[in-house]
């Protein structure tokens, strides 16, 4: 019996997101008492795998699999689940991750079970607090398959450092065909992105049009944060839609959240409450978003965001 | 083309969430139930295919008779026919199980899920579906065209969108972006007249067992009461995210 997370990389480098999903699997590791291995493709460098945990590393070199593709990636997951005994696979909250989670459970006729919340309540039976109604309520949910895969939640559980054996071990797979192929991906380049962003800066109709998301830009700047939209704002084409957070755009879940002349819709809200801390800035203090807030501030959004940029600048 | 879209019937989002029965189930008391958005746009996208790859577009559901509204609305929206699962949807396994027992007696080329429920949020039966069928699947779909027995979709990633070419059949999992919240359609009288004439079909349940249980649900604790601070209190507030709230 063993863990075994899937760690997503980047330019062959394992990415940060995917540092707290080893932790959450070494804890667990741990508390079951078995190994943890990871799984990675086209990785080159491996101490962050050894540094968060995994007591085995298993690196599927590829030249096809350079993209994701969740059909091959799940069936050699399931090659390794069968071989080496597998009983728990832990995966994050990306887009990748989930569509892998869903897929995986499939094809091993299984199940998934997403937006965990914390280290398994108990073993036996296997229970966990996951969110559900867009973060409105926990579900402590018991999981009866024999495997079992589940989607840790970001900035859920941590990352700690607690070092694993990290010795590589060979794996010779043979799922390689595939009816589905990624032909392209279309990334903004040193941008970063609202998944792996520890800050989001957001703003709304408040900002009156787009000729004014400069001073928005500049304080994501200087906080290394990506920025985001609300609804009406990318609707009406301000701002593209890949930066519309909410219940039917992206799920945020940063450490800190900032909203700039957004209301706080009930839609809105579903989609970044699971951030731990939100400041709103808002010259309306009747704003329901007040009321979701951990910080805010009554005032001109136009004033307010330069000085906060000015202090940011000279505190460096 | 056979299209089937899968229905989640689903409360509306401004509903307040509350558990009975020792918080247990759900309380749909006072609440009103929605097609899962989701779903939505992944209907609205097989509407639009009826005329432009002359497909034929069926819509399902698992659950009791009162989702049988939410299925009149798609009828209404311009789904040809709908499909109900008698049965109470309790996992997403025992439902993806459901769904695929009804596709092994039809053929669809093409079965469209939301990408998750705003209920549950598992995002996991649209995935469950395409691994027990054995189809390929792409889901965060911001894009489809069909020619010629294949699927050029577009999904939704990490900061940007990629490109993905598949032989059908197979699962999407659709949401905002495949059509725009403005193109949804609102059933105007006649569709909803007509969507009295077409067949809404009661299939019985095979109860298939589950593989999760919600054993109890519990809600976030109180939130405190916000910090607010004045405009000219700038310098204090990033102290307080610093060495507070340790965010910055």
């Amino acid at each position: 019996m063993a863990i075994l997370v899937y760690t997503e990389s980047e330019k062959n480098e394992i990415k940060k997101s995917s540092f707290e999903t080893i932790s959450f699997g070494r804890a667990l590791a741990d508390k079951m008492n078995i190994d943890l291995i990871c799984i990675c493709f086209n990785c080159s460098s491996f101490e962050h795998l050894k540094q968060y945990g995994a007591d085995e590393i298993v690196n599927i070199e590829d030249q096809n699999l350079e993209k994701f593709n969740s059909k091959l990636y799940s069936s050699i997951i399931k090659e390794l689940i069968e071989s080496l005994g597998i009983s728990v696979v832990i995966l994050g909250s990306t887009p990748d991750s989930k569509y892998l989670g869903a897929h995986l459970s499939g094809i091993t006729n299984t199940t998934y079970t997403s937006n965990i919340v914390g280290l398994p309540e108990s073993i036996n039976p296997f229970t966990v607090k996951r969110s559900c109604f867009s973060n409105k309520a926990f579900s402590l949910t018991e999981i009866n398959s024999e495997v079992k895969i589940l989607g840790i939640s970001s900035n859920s559980f941590g990352i700690i450092e607690k070092p694993g054996r990290g010795n590589l071990k060979e794996f010779d797979i043979t799922s390689k065909n595939s009816t589905l192929q990624v032909i392209n991906t279309e990334k903004q380049t040193g941008k970063i992105t609202i998944e792996d962003a520890d800050i989001v800066v957001s703003a709304g109709r408040g900002l009156k049009g787009p000729e004014n998301w400069g001073m928005i830009e500049e304080l994501a700047d200087v906080l290394g944060a990506a920025t985001a939209c609300s609804k009406p704002v990318s609707d009406m084409g301000w701002r593209p839609h890949s930066e519309h957070v909410g219940q039917t755009g992206k799920p945020v879940a940063s450490n800190l959240y900032i909203a700039i002349g957004i209301s706080g819709a009930i839609q809105h809200l579903a989609g970044i409450n699971s951030s731990k801390i939100k400041l709103v800035i808002n010259n309306d203090p009747e704003a329901p978003f007040f009321k979701a807030a951990d910080y805010g501030i009554v005032g001109d959004a136009f004033e307010i965001v330069p000085q906060l940029i000015n202090i940011l600048n000279s505190s460096k | 083309m056979n299209i089937l879209v899968c229905i989640s019937n689903v409360p509306d989002t401004t509903s307040k969430i509350n558990f009975t029965d020792n918080n247990t189930k759900f309380d749909k008391n006072g609440v009103q139930f929605i097609i899962n958005p989701n779903d939505e746009f992944g209907l609205t996208k097989a509407v639009w295919m009826k005329e432009s790859n002359n497909a034929s577009v069926t819509v399902l559901t698992v659950g009791d008779q009162s989702s049988e509204a939410i299925l009149r609305k798609c009828l209404a929206i311009g789904a040809d026919k709908a499909i109900r699962i008698d049965s109470f949807p309790e996992d997403g396994f025992s439902v993806a199980k459901e769904i695929e027992d009804h596709c092994k007696t039809q053929q669809y080329d093409i079965i469209i899920c939301g990408r998750e429920s705003i209920d549950y949020n598992g995002g996991v039966v649209p995935g469950l579906l395409a691994g027990f069928l054995d189809y390929n699947f792409v889901t965060n779909c911001v894009g489809l065209d069909v020619e010629s027995g294949k699927a050029k979709c577009s999904r939704e990633i990490s900061g940007g969108v990629e490109i993905i070419e598949c032989e059908l059949p197979m699962v999407i999992g659709s949401q905002k972006g495949l059509v725009e919240e403005s193109d949804l359609i609102i059933p105007n009288m006649r569709g909803i007249m007509m969507a009295r004439q077409k067949s809404l079909e009661v299939v019985s349940s095979k109860k298939i067992s589950t593989k999760t249980l919600d054993k109890n649900f519990s809600k976030p604790d109180e939130k405190s009461e916000v910090k607010l601070f004045k405009p000219e209190e700038l310098d204090k507030l990033i102290d307080h995210l610093k060495n507070e709230a340790k965010v910055l």
